[in-house]
């Protein structure tokens, strides 16, 4: 199997790394790294627990290769805070109680932060469809869509 | 779930992408958006020696019309089609199929040659393709040759792709004045494969009467069907309740899905009946410019 040197930029630290040709990158991110924010679920492209913001668009982690990220921006949820500030997606999931197990929390951040970053003022529509990608097992949709808003209504 | 061990390679032009498919033979295979072919290789249903990259080759994702087509790039990604104006207004058939494929996220990643030359008769883009007459331009060592939709599905997961060869373009006829087109899909959640789904592209004369109709069905059989004998049924009628109802029946009458978790063979084909239906009616009110 081949290796491969990366260069990638993850919450603003580069990293120069070696990794297998079938490395994923959510195991890049998670066992490599130790960016254990980001969460493994299903698996299989379903359930977008693994999400993260590759070059400004969300992606599911668990089915890009970490070599094919050779090259890219990525932000995970670890990029979130900012010298112990919360983002207002943090945020707006604390105060509108986005989160049950958590587990989908990560994803649904990310999904989230690559809506935000196109469209600033979502429709609940458009917010539902741009979280139709990831599971909540804990069915918590509603307050997820509140935190999204909440997020979207700060200033930035 | 971790892959079998491979040699991961990112040509930088189509030629060297070609000569990697070349010299690897079948033991090689394309990566586009990945997005079908990644969970294949973690599940093991699939192996392969080389995953060629072709995500690395400039010039492969576009949407223009030129020469009486609508040309997409073969690495076009299913989210550029739904941001496209083009497509939304002009091509609301691709417009309609896009948007119902995996995911938001997912769409960010795959692409539309992906989506036909993978060839799961559970895609989409398949029998919108069908529809719309389209073709596909493929590229190998001896250079480009033109393949029309309707030859490219030769089986399950199978097309004409030769060894060695890479969808590079779609080529969509441009469609004349009073044309219009649907894709209507019945899934069980976001993301799901299509339970049924049906694509429908009519032209109308100038009495209102049918010119042309395309209609292909999705998840109906092992490769995607196209419902030659509705198409004939239409041609030259007014496509009324009960003239698009006759159609409907006839188009479920191609129909050989199979049964599964989704759906009983009855309830696929009446599915597809019904869908038909539905995406004829819009396209008609589309062509009529509703």
């Amino acid at each position: 199997m081949s290796t491969h040197s990366i260069h990638v930029t993850i919450n603003g630290t580069p990293y120069d790394e070696r990794v297998d040709a079938r490395l994923m990158l959510v195991h890049f991110l998670r066992d490599q790294l130790r960016l254990t924010g980001t969460h493994i679920g299903c698996d299989t492209t379903h359930c977008g627990a693994c999400t993260v913001v590759v070059d400004g668009e969300p992606v599911k982690s668990c089915t890009v290769l970490a070599v094919q990220a050779d090259g890219s921006d990525i932000t995970t949820v670890e990029g979130l805070e900012h010298d112990g500030k919360l983002h207002p997606l943090q945020e707006g999931f604390w105060n509108e109680h986005g989160l049950q197990c958590g587990y989908c929390t990560p994803g649904m951040m990310m999904a989230a932060y690559g809506l935000l970053a196109r469209n600033a003022a979502p429709s609940e529509l458009e917010i539902r469809q741009a979280i139709s990608g990831n599971l909540c097992r804990c069915t918590g949709y509603v307050n997820i869509v509140k935190s999204i808003r909440y997020a979207a209504a700060q200033p930035r | 779930m971790i892959p079998a061990p491979f040699d991961y390679h990112a040509p930088a032009s189509l030629a060297e992408a070609i000569g990697l498919l070349q010299q690897h033979g079948d033991d090689a295979k394309v990566l586009s958006g990945g997005q079908s072919l990644l969970p294949l290789l973690k599940l093991r249903l699939a192996s392969t020696g080389h995953l060629v990259d072709i995500g690395r080759i400039p010039g492969l994702e576009y949407i223009k019309e030129e020469g009486g087509h609508l040309k997409i790039g073969g690495r076009t990604r299913e989210s550029a089609l739904e941001r496209s104006d083009l497509i939304r207004n002009k091509y609301p058939i691709l417009y309609d199929t896009t948007i119902v494929i995996a995911d938001p996220i997912v769409r960010n990643r795959a692409t539309v040659g992906g989506n036909l030359a993978h060839a799961d008769p559970a895609n989409d883009h398949p029998a919108t393709m069908l529809a719309l007459g389209a073709e596909v331009v493929v590229t190998g060592a001896k250079g480009e040759r033109t393949i029309p939709i309707d030859r490219f599905f030769t089986g399950l997961f199978s097309t004409a792709l030769a060894p060695g060869e890479i969808l590079t373009e779609i080529r969509v006829p441009v469609a004349p004045p009073r044309s219009g087109g649907a894709y209507v899909k019945l899934e069980r959640k976001v993301g799901d494969y299509a339970t049924a789904a049906a694509a429908a592209q009519v032209t109308l004369n100038s009495a209102g009467a049918i010119e042309r109709a395309g209609i292909a069905l999705t998840s109906a059989g092992p490769t995607p069907v196209r419902a030659v004998d509705a198409e004939r049924f239409l041609k030259g009628k007014v496509p009324d309740r009960q003239t698009i109802a006759e159609a409907a029946r006839r188009a479920a009458q191609a129909a050989s899905p199979s049964a599964d978790r989704r759906g009983s063979v009855e309830y696929k084909r009446e599915m597809a009946r019904v869908l038909t239906a539905r995406a004829l009616t819009t396209a008609v009110e589309r062509a009529e410019g509703h």
